[in-house]
């Protein structure tokens, strides 16, 4: 099983979405089904650091979290842009933060959410210090940002990957 | 235009109103790609058309191409899950582009980054010292 | 009634669709260093994918979201390359 279908998470997807850009047959669903497990031989090779899932429960809340944090960040991104880059009520720098993840996948999905979010992009990670550059629009303060990730984030992606 | 007559009214009011919402959104960051002072202020601007503006805009199409045909389609749902997955990739890469190119001393840089490594006395002293 | 709505808020979306590409389009003509103009690149290739997107949705015509796919994943490989360019000086390793 395990090594007919190294990856079978990747593969069902692939299938899936190949049914959706095709059609519903049959003669699509077995082409489909080669080309992910051929999709899923090569990914193989390339070794990823395979994601192991704690706490399946915790996704769908850090997904909900994310959605109305982009939201939110789109409100106040699209206010700074209006009232102009000149106004006194913001301004932008860069904030470094330590994080405590180990995890490279949980890092990765840290790295989505915040560039991803309008008002934050992360510029640069350190691995050996776990040290994050960030780069914010609508700066408040050093210390908010560090516990606005902690707390908002990182505790649930630990939970889910550590 | 028979396609659009026979949505029925509410579906064409929610149409009507993510489409405008989320091109709205994209102006936005295209203005914002303008107006904005520096880079990496730059950078932020173009995200408001990547995440709200997207998803916007292929919620209003799935839900017109849904009702126009009859039956469920969800194909608009692939272009928003490569969004997803591709604009992090895009904008982390070009930040990153940018820091490197920013610490070059030859390419001169026009906005103060924070130095490389804190942990080393002997090239801090000298990288510290370009204050406007 | 409604469709006419529609079609405005349509019409509506494509104008501004356009002036953000323009905006955009400006971005990377003008860009004071490189990073500027392969962000308004980027920008200008979202720009145009979602306007194939209205555009299909005004005519009803569902080939446009083909288009607007093959839009999305030419710009995500040029803005990967022109970013590693600019932080390498070379594309391929």
């Amino acid at each position: 099983m395990s090594r007919l279908v190294p990856h079978p998470l990747l593969s069902a997807a692939l299938v899936v979405m190949w049914l959706f850009l095709t059609a519903f047959t049959l003669g699509h669903l077995l082409l489909g089904t080669l080309i992910a497990l051929g999709a899923g031989w090569s990914v193989e090779h390339l070794h990823p650091p395979k994601p192991v899932f704690r706490r399946w429960l915790a996704i769908p809340k850090l997904m909900a979290i994310v959605a109305v944090d982009i939201l939110r960040s789109n409100i106040t991104v699209a206010r700074v842009l209006v009232l102009g880059p000149d106004h006194p009520k913001y301004h932008s720098g860069f904030v470094e933060l330590t994080l405590r993840m180990r995890d490279p996948n949980a890092i990765a999905v840290l790295a989505i959410i915040l560039t991803g979010t309008p008002g934050t992009a992360w510029i640069e990670f350190d691995q050996e210090e776990s040290r994050l550059l960030l780069h914010v629009l609508d700066l408040r303060s050093d210390d908010d940002w560090q516990s606005l990730i902690r707390d908002r984030y990182e505790t649930l992606l630990m939970e889910i990957f550590e | 235009m028979t396609h659009l007559e026979q949505l029925p009214p509410w579906a064409a009011i929610i149409v009507a109103l993510f489409v405008a919402i989320g091109a709205t959104l994209t102006l936005l960051g295209g203005v914002g790609l303008v107006r904005l002072k520096s880079f990496y202020q730059r950078l932020h601007a173009p995200t408001l058309g990547y995440s709200y503006g997207t998803l916007l805009i292929i919620l209003a199409s799935m839900l017109l191409f849904s009702l126009s045909e009859k039956r469920p389609v969800v194909h608009e749902l692939m272009i928003g899950i490569f969004i997803m997955i591709t604009t992090p990739i895009t904008l982390l890469m070009l930040g990153r582009a940018a820091l490197r190119r920013d610490r070059d001393r030859k390419l001169g840089h026009d906005e103060v980054v924070p130095p490389r490594n804190r942990a080393e006395p002997p090239t801090e002293a000298e990288t510290e010292d370009p204050q406007p | 009634m409604t469709a006419d709505i529609l079609r405005f808020a349509l019409g509506y979306a494509q104008i501004a669709l356009i002036l953000a590409l323009a905006l955009a389009c400006w971005r990377m003509l003008r860009g004071p260093r490189a990073q500027d103009r392969v962000l308004g690149l980027d920008t200008m290739y979202i720009n145009a994918m979602l306007l194939f997107l209205v555009i299909g949705m005004g005519n009803g015509n569902v080939f446009f979201f083909e288009g607007a796919l093959v839009i999305a994943v030419l710009g995500f490989v040029t803005t990967v390359c022109a970013a590693k360019f600019l932080m390498r000086g070379e594309v391929i390793e």
